[in-house]
């Protein structure tokens, strides 16, 4: 990918809760907030932070399957639901699986940059505890070759995983591949409960690190991964606004609360194929390449990493897929520390899918509005410190088994 | 033996019951199995639920869809191996839904008696009256061309006494599931010094096959778990007599109650699990086990007295606790009946005074519902039972005694040779009780 033609930046992002088990006030007997509800919750936080519905040129909304989790498609309808000022301006919607949250932002960078809006109002959503988890293990398996369905497991994608976690441990270190993932689970919880959005944000189990060390039970759930390894079912949604410079000055925003997006990587891959090497993600590294290259930056100066963490070998082969790590040494560079709040790259600062949540279509948004929010100082607890060396943040969200992949860096804008 | 043949024809009498309902799923379920297996295809397995009322058996098989489904949900990752040669069977949904087809599909509710003589293995689960239960027996063995197996679900009649009188040559045998038995862990498998040993390999690998802990019991009237359970009842109850001598009624069984929930660390209070069990199901079958007992009396007036006013406790048929000696609201305990005054009593209105009259347990006590699943409970009740022996309150004075007492009732099961070991005594308590320790031990 080639430098950005114009400046771009992200402002004024807003996450609702993650909603699912572990937040106190789940509870899936009674009724629940709809995507109605988060898709305007999201979406007024932003408008209100821009001066109103009026400023925006277009939108882009991010949603992966309501038309079987909700029975609704369409969704792009919803955005003038948000506002009444926003009937009539175009909107789309898009999908990419667990990818779909950054090509949403993507397509709203792509605008931008194609001079059609200069302020693009960016949401990504989605509502899945309206099934219990083994019939959205069907839905979810979408994301998936519906060809691969009757021969997967019953938990598709976590079979996935599973898959790709024992190639690991098989490969590399057995031991330390199951310890390097308690570890990241670890990290995620304890970021998570420093957000008050987080779905993990309750969480007070004393030892986290004995959850992530048991051993997985195939005749309960698949043979690799156990539940803590799981990213959780959630509901939920998160805004952003993407604009130009004079996006900038129509929504009266100073750059000190802007992040600006040096540059971004895509890349997909065949989804009927299976991984050619289940302990890489090849795909991503494609993606992180473009994004580096487009941004002009290298691994050394990225400050802080929202990965794409849908299970804790995913976060741990990431590390390798972005070069922090050697193939096969993702593990030590987690073990060793590097990826938590105070180490040389915190990942996932406010949980990440694990820890955060995964409502799935809004998952690359939020990505978005945490790095806005660390780069911008508005992480509340959760905050880290950037090194002055280490400016840049980098988003990485994954379609699938490493099949859609968007990759962007971001800096404090200046 | 064929395991399989024998369950391709099998009927449950009393099926809309409380314990028919569970043992007919939990047949339904083996037999679908079965019947999935490739080497049956084709085969038919029919399960006749049969029951007096037909308005109950609307509700069982509205309860069996449900159950079934959450089974079905439970095994979804079996499931797909089974259906793997289902092309037509992709997402988790299909299987799932096919799966409760295909057991529903085996379970034919019938109100006819009739449907038994097809059969060759037949669960009863009707009420606990030998006659009737030997009625029925005697009519379905002179029908039945197939000289069929009756596994009867009796918690306190004599095998023995029903295979004699029935005339079936000892192809009887007592498999009492406790309750409910789709969760309870324990089957007591009672048989006669005549019977069927084929019959008996039969329900052990049933009971094998449904996850249950098999504890064989002497066929001896009340088997392990009445005989445990009415005797430490009558004790309980007496207990609460004494205590009405400086108590009202509702203090009394108040205290009694708490003493063996709380300083005895069981799941429920002796007055509550009369209540759980019916106190006309008690009472009932005090009076089937008394004949066969030479040396004690096994009734208690009180309950007889309950019963007059029309006090009887039990489920109602979603489950919920009827009212009995205690009052149940929304699953909590609010009140405790006064036999003087033919009304309940507020809790609140007595429970403080008679908490004060106990004393506190000591400081090592801990909830049933926090040992009850720990790994280390052994080490908990040393310490704690350690601390009661020397503890200085009423509360503590009635546990010690309610505690020898229980120990003397199970040791007793093994001398009479009611039960054929004191583990089995008390892995009967642990599983069919849930009691987080047996009766007879050293603490």
């Amino acid at each position: 990918m080639t430098k950005l033609r114009r400046k771009i930046y992200m402002v004024a992002g807003y996450n609702t809760i993650s909603m699912g088990t572990g937040r106190k006030e789940f509870n899936p007997k009674k009724e629940r907030p709809g995507l109605e509800e988060y898709i305007r919750e999201a979406g007024q936080a932003v408008l209100k932070q821009i001066g109103g519905a009026k400023n925006v040129d277009e939108g882009v909304i991010g949603n992966f399957i309501a038309s079987r989790f909700n029975r609704q498609a369409n969704m792009a309808g919803f955005i003038p639901y948000i506002d009444e000022g926003l009937r009539y301006i175009p909107c789309t919607r898009v999908e990419g699986a667990c990818g779909t949250g950054a090509l949403a932002l993507a397509a709203g960078i792509k605008s931008i940059l194609a001079e059609t809006a200069e302020v693009v109002l960016v949401l990504g959503v989605e509502v899945q505890n309206t099934v219990k988890a083994i019939y959205g293990a069907d839905i979810l398996a979408a994301a998936g070759w519906a060809k691969e369905r009757k021969t997967g497991h019953a938990y598709f994608f976590p079979g996935k995983f599973s898959d790709r976690s024992k190639a690991y441990a098989e490969r590399f270190d057995r031991e330390k591949t199951r310890a390097a993932m308690a570890k990241w689970f670890t990290n995620a919880i304890e970021n998570a409960r420093l957000c008050p959005t987080a779905q993990e944000f309750h969480n007070t189990t004393k030892d986290l690190q004995a959850c992530g060390l048991v051993t997985p039970n195939p005749k309960g759930f698949v043979d690799s991964l156990n539940v803590f390894d799981c990213s959780k079912v959630s509901d939920g949604a998160s805004s952003i606004a993407i604009v130009s410079e004079e996006g900038l000055r129509r929504c009266g925003i100073d750059k000190k609360d802007a992040v600006e997006v040096m540059g971004f990587g895509m890349a997909e891959d065949d989804i009927t194929k299976p991984p050619t090497d289940p302990t890489v993600l090849s795909t991503t590294k494609v993606a992180v390449k473009k994004a580096f290259e487009s941004a002009g930056v290298t691994k050394d100066q990225i400050g802080t990493v929202e990965c794409h963490d849908c299970f804790t070998i995913a976060g741990v082969m990431a590390t390798e897929a972005i070069g922090f790590a050697e193939h096969g040494k993702g593990i030590d560079f987690v073990l060793e520390g590097n990826t938590s709040r105070t180490g040389m790259v915190p990942f996932n600062t406010t949980g990440g899918l694990i820890g955060w949540g995964h409502p799935t279509g809004a998952t690359g948004v939020h990505q978005a509005v945490t790095i806005w929010e660390q780069l911008t100082g508005k992480a509340g607890d959760a905050q880290i410190t950037m090194k002055p060396e280490r400016p840049y943040g980098l988003t990485i969200n994954m379609g699938g088994d490493d099949k859609t992949l968007v990759s962007i860096v971001y800096k404090k804008a200046e | 033996m064929n395991y399989s043949e024998k369950l391709q024809n099998v009927t449950v009498l009393g099926a809309a019951g409380k314990m028919g309902s569970g043992i007919l799923l939990l047949t339904a379920i083996e037999m679908a199995d079965l019947s999935l297996l490739p080497e049956n295809k084709g085969k038919l397995f029919v399960l006749n639920a049969m029951d007096t009322s037909s308005e109950a058996l609307k509700g069982l098989m509205k309860y069996l869809k449900t159950q079934v489904l959450k089974a079905a949900e439970k095994k979804v990752i079996a499931l797909r191996k089974v259906y793997e040669d289902r092309a037509d069977l992709i997402d988790n949904s299909e299987i799932i839904d096919q799966y409760v087809e295909d057991v529903l599909f085996i379970v034919r509710p019938t109100t006819n008696l009739e449907a038994a003589y097809e059969s060759t293995v037949i669960f009863e689960a009707i009420k606990e009256d030998p006659e009737l239960k030997v009625k029925i027996f005697t009519q379905i063995n002179q029908n039945n061309k197939k000289s069929p197996w009756f596994c009867t679900n009796t918690s306190s009649i004599p095998i023995n006494v029903i295979d004699s009188k029935a005339n079936l040559g000892g192809r009887v045998l007592g498999v009492h599931f406790y309750n409910p038995p789709a969760i309870q862990k324990l089957v007591e498998i009672i048989k006669t010094e005549n019977a069927d040993m084929e019959l008996v390999e039969f329900a052990n690998m049933l009971a094998k096959n449904l996850k249950k802990i098999v504890v064989p019991s002497h066929d001896f009237a009340g088997f392990i778990g009445n005989g445990h359970f009415m005797r430490d009842a009558q004790y309980g109850i007496a207990q609460a007599e004494k205590l009405m001598a400086t108590a009202s009624f509702p203090e009394a069984v108040y205290m009694i109650n708490k003493v063996t929930q709380d300083y005895l660390i069981r799941p429920m209070g002796i007055f509550q699990l009369i209540d759980y069990v019916g106190i006309d199901v008690c009472q009932y079958i005090m009076s089937v086990m008394n004949p066969y007992l030479a040396d004690e009396n096994l009734h208690c007036d009180l309950l007889d007295k309950m019963l007059e006013i029309g006090v009887r406790g039990g489920q109602n048929s979603d489950g919920s606790q009827k009212d009995g000696f205690l009052k149940y609201e929304k699953g909590r305990v609010t009140g405790f009946y006064d036999l003087n005054k033919k009304a309940y009593v507020a809790v609140d209105e007595f429970q403080a005074n008679c908490d004060s009259k106990l004393g506190n347990p000591p400081a090592s006590v801990q909830p049933w519902k926090a040992v009850v699943g720990n790994k280390k409970k052994e080490e908990v009740f040393v310490a704690y039972f350690n601390d009661l022996k020397t503890f200085d309150s009423m509360g503590a004075e009635i546990a010690r005694n309610y505690a020898k007492r229980s120990k003397e009732i199970g040791l007793k099961l093994v001398s009479d040779k009611v039960a054929f070991s004191e583990n089995d005594v008390n892995t009967v308590l642990l599983t069919g009780f849930f009691h987080a320790y047996g009766p007879i031990n050293n603490y």
